[in-house]
């Protein structure tokens, strides 16, 4: 009798030895003379419980996690095959608390299927979406997710259906779907989960968005720390171009869309939309001002559709099911779901996808169990290297871009990193800086001098140099690059400088602390 | 294979003009294609040769100036070789919370490297890199293109063994 077996590959459960589980198991059923035959998925994303080994039942699947490949004996004589008892045994994963209490839109087949296959992908109600959105054409398709509330995921909160309208409307020989695939944010993660576990999600989320705004040919511009990631996506292109879900004629509906991804080379700044559209066409990540905006002179001049890897992955379930069924999950003008993503000194980490509205207590404490040294928690970032370093009385705030940007933070990407006592606040705004002058594009002065600025004069706060007056010019500063920076990577990196000075002042108290590591 | 961390010292070539003109031709007529032709120079040589930069230049039509600055602007790309491991340390905030920053200060020590540098035995390149998508299993480290998760001094040379291998 063969066995079917579920083991991830996305570059997380690989971090944490994944291959090496799969080594160890056919060897052992090798020697055992079973017949296994093992599916790599991507990542459930409960990532203390990697690598989850699951296996297919007449009760459905039975997970055992974490699993180490000196498990797999014990696993075997436990009756593995047959969902048996052991110590690593999880049950069913659906009914893990951590799972059972997610709503999973976008994330629903993620850890389920098998990535590279168009006909797994099918079998659990993949190109629905498509279907629904040929069948609409392109006004009902817009207008769908214009109904849906989907606002961008890549930080920004624009809505989505808002700006395909514009690029539906624009005339131009050509146009252009672009996926943001550069992910550049600290703490996130969800688009690298769906690009390894689900990359086919986010193909027909694009094609939906090619049929519906006019486009023949689509990039996704893939950081180059995400190799894995990067490679799924060529091997799920190549899969959907085989099945006529991509090229010339995409299910048989007489539109061609030609997708491809390129791989960015490591520069943040490559994030912000109009540096990631330069160095598709070749050159330097130089930020453009705005206007024109992208939507209508973008990739080489031309109308072009610029979405997160999340905003589009969205759009299948939408089409799917319909706007209003998406709105109907969320609060205020935060509508349907957000894939949260749990990070850093926290117990349980990983990918939580539920309706805006969950408060950041609610999700580090019920969902990630504390901290993961057991210590006190003194300070949570949210939103990335640009997000506010909130405090414990901050924790009550709902998952809401307008409650975060009532207390002068951001949702950003939703990535949440939580910090213990440990954590030194007046190193984390000197890192700000740092990460800014590291990153900035170069092309306005606020941004490219106030960073280097900013990370002398916390230097010389943190040595006891005059802090009063040294702490007012680090305000000082703040303020003109708030003011004064063409985009946010200037423009925001105040946001977590001045969360760390208003909320923990004690830690800028010039007490001649050791300074980090020389910058780069 | 896209990425230049892939290339362990034994796949690497050394730099040749001609073989390096025949990479820049086959990816020549891509839309934008300066930054494929980098990464394909360096995912062959490990690192791409200043003799490039005229070459990719004419290829494409466009100003030596335009191209060096593509190679200069980009963190990615390296104007000489790099060890024969390369090892990608993620010094972002959700690592820090788990002790990147000491964790670097034992690695630089033990290696006695700086950052970017090579040891002196050639053997290991040591770069910052800012989030690899690890988040929740930190410390995270790239070694040549493998990632692994909740790093320490053991796991580090774990993984540069079974590269090694
Ligand atoms: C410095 C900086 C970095 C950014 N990084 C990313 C990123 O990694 N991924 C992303 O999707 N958006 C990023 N953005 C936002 C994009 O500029 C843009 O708003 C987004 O791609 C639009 O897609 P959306 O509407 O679907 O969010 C960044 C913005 C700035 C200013
Ligand atoms: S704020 Fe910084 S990154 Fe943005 S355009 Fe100005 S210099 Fe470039
Ligand atoms: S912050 Fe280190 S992997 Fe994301």
């Amino acid at each position: 009798m063969s066995i079917t077996l579920y083991l991830p590959k996305d570059a997380a459960s690989l971090a944490l030895g994944a291959d090496r589980v799969a080594r160890a198991l056919t060897r052992a059923a090798q020697a055992r003379g079973l017949d296994v035959e093992l599916v790599r998925t991507g990542s459930r994303g409960m990532l203390w419980l990697e690598p989850l080994l699951e296996v297919a039942t007449p009760e459905g699947r039975i997970a055992y996690g974490p699993v180490r490949p000196g498990d797999i004996e014990s696993l075997l004589d436990a009756g593995l095959a047959e969902g048996g008892a052991h110590r690593l045994r999880i049950g069913r994963p659906e009914e893990h608390p951590y799972l059972a209490r997610q709503q999973r839109l976008t994330f629903g087949r993620c850890g389920i299927i098998d990535p590279a296959s168009v006909e797994d992908y099918r079998a659990h109600g993949g190109y629905r979406g498509l279907e629904a959105a040929l069948a609409a054409g392109p006004a009902g398709t817009v207008e769908a997710v214009k109904a849906s509330g989907l606002r961008g995921r890549g930080g920004a909160g624009f809505p989505t259906g808002i700006k395909w309208n514009t690029v539906m409307l624009a005339q131009a020989p050509q146009k252009y779907v672009v996926c943001n695939a550069d992910e550049g944010d600290s703490g996130t993660f969800a688009d690298r989960m769906l690009m390894e576990g689900d990359p086919l999600t986010l193909i027909e989320g694009m094609t939906i968005a090619a049929v519906a705004v006019g486009a023949t040919r689509g990039y996704i511009y893939c950081r180059s720390e995400y190799p894995h990631a990067f490679a799924a996506l060529e091997t799920a292109i190549a899969a959907a171009e085989r099945a006529g879900f991509l090229g010339a004629d995409v299910m048989g509906s007489g539109r061609a869309f030609h997708l491809e991804v390129r791989l960015g080379a490591g520069a943040y700044i490559c994030g912000e939309e109009t540096s990631l559209l330069e160095s598709l066409e070749g050159k330097r990540g130089i930020v453009r001002a705005k206007p024109p905006i992208p939507a209508l002179k973008g990739l080489f001049g031309q109308p072009t559709l610029v979405n997160n890897v999340l905003s589009f992955a969205a759009v299948p379930w939408i089409l799917e099911h319909g706007g209003p069924a998406y709105a109907a999950y969320g609060m205020g003008r935060s509508l349907g779901t957000l894939p949260i993503q749990l990070a850093g000194n926290v117990k349980r980490g990983g990918l939580i996808e539920t309706a805006f509205g969950l408060s950041l207590r609610e999700v580090i404490e019920d969902f990630g169990g504390g901290t993961g040294s057991g210590r006190p928690l003194r300070a949570v970032q949210v939103g990335g290297p640009l997000g506010a370093y909130f405090p414990d009385t901050l924790l009550d705030t709902p998952l809401d871009y307008e409650a975060f940007a009532a207390k002068k933070g951001l949702l950003g990407h939703g990535g949440i990193v939580v910090f213990d006592d440990t954590v030194d606040l007046a190193r984390q705004a000197r890192f700000a800086f740092e990460f800014c002058a590291a990153e900035s594009c170069g092309k306005c002065t606020p941004c490219r001098i106030g960073a280097v600025r900013g990370m002398e004069t916390i230097d010389k706060v943190l040595a006891g140099e005059s802090p009063r007056e040294n702490l007012a010019l680090v305000t000082d500063l703040c303020e003109v690059m708030t003011d004064g920076s063409l985009c946010a990577m200037g423009g925001l990196t105040p946001v977590p400088v001045m969360s760390a000075l208003t909320h923990f002042p004690e830690d800028f108290s010039g007490r001649g602390a050791k300074l980090p590591l020389a910058a780069e | 294979m896209p990425s230049h961390e892939h290339a362990r010292g034994a796949s690497r070539e050394p730099w040749d003009a001609g073989r390096a003109a025949g990479i820049i031709a086959e990816h020549a007529h891509r839309e934008g294609a300066t930054l494929p032709i980098l990464h394909a120079l360096q995912e062959t040589f490990g690192y791409v040769d200043g003799e490039a930069v005229p070459l990719i230049a004419d290829a494409l039509n466009l100003s030596r100036a335009e191209i060096h600055g593509c190679l200069t602007f980009y963190h990615d790309f390296r104007a000489e070789p790099a060890g024969r491991h390369t090892v990608k340390l993620c010094r972002a905030e959700a690592c820090q919370a788990v002790g990147a920053d000491a964790l670097h200060e034992d690695v630089l020590r033990r290696y006695d490297v700086a950052w970017h540098g090579t040891t002196r035995d050639g053997r290991v390149t040591v770069e910052p890199v800012f989030c690899l998508g690890l988040c929740a299993c930190g410390p995270a480290a790239l070694v040549d293109g493998e990632p692994v998760g909740r790093l320490d001094l053991d796991t580090l040379a774990d993984a540069l063994t079974e590269r090694a291998a």
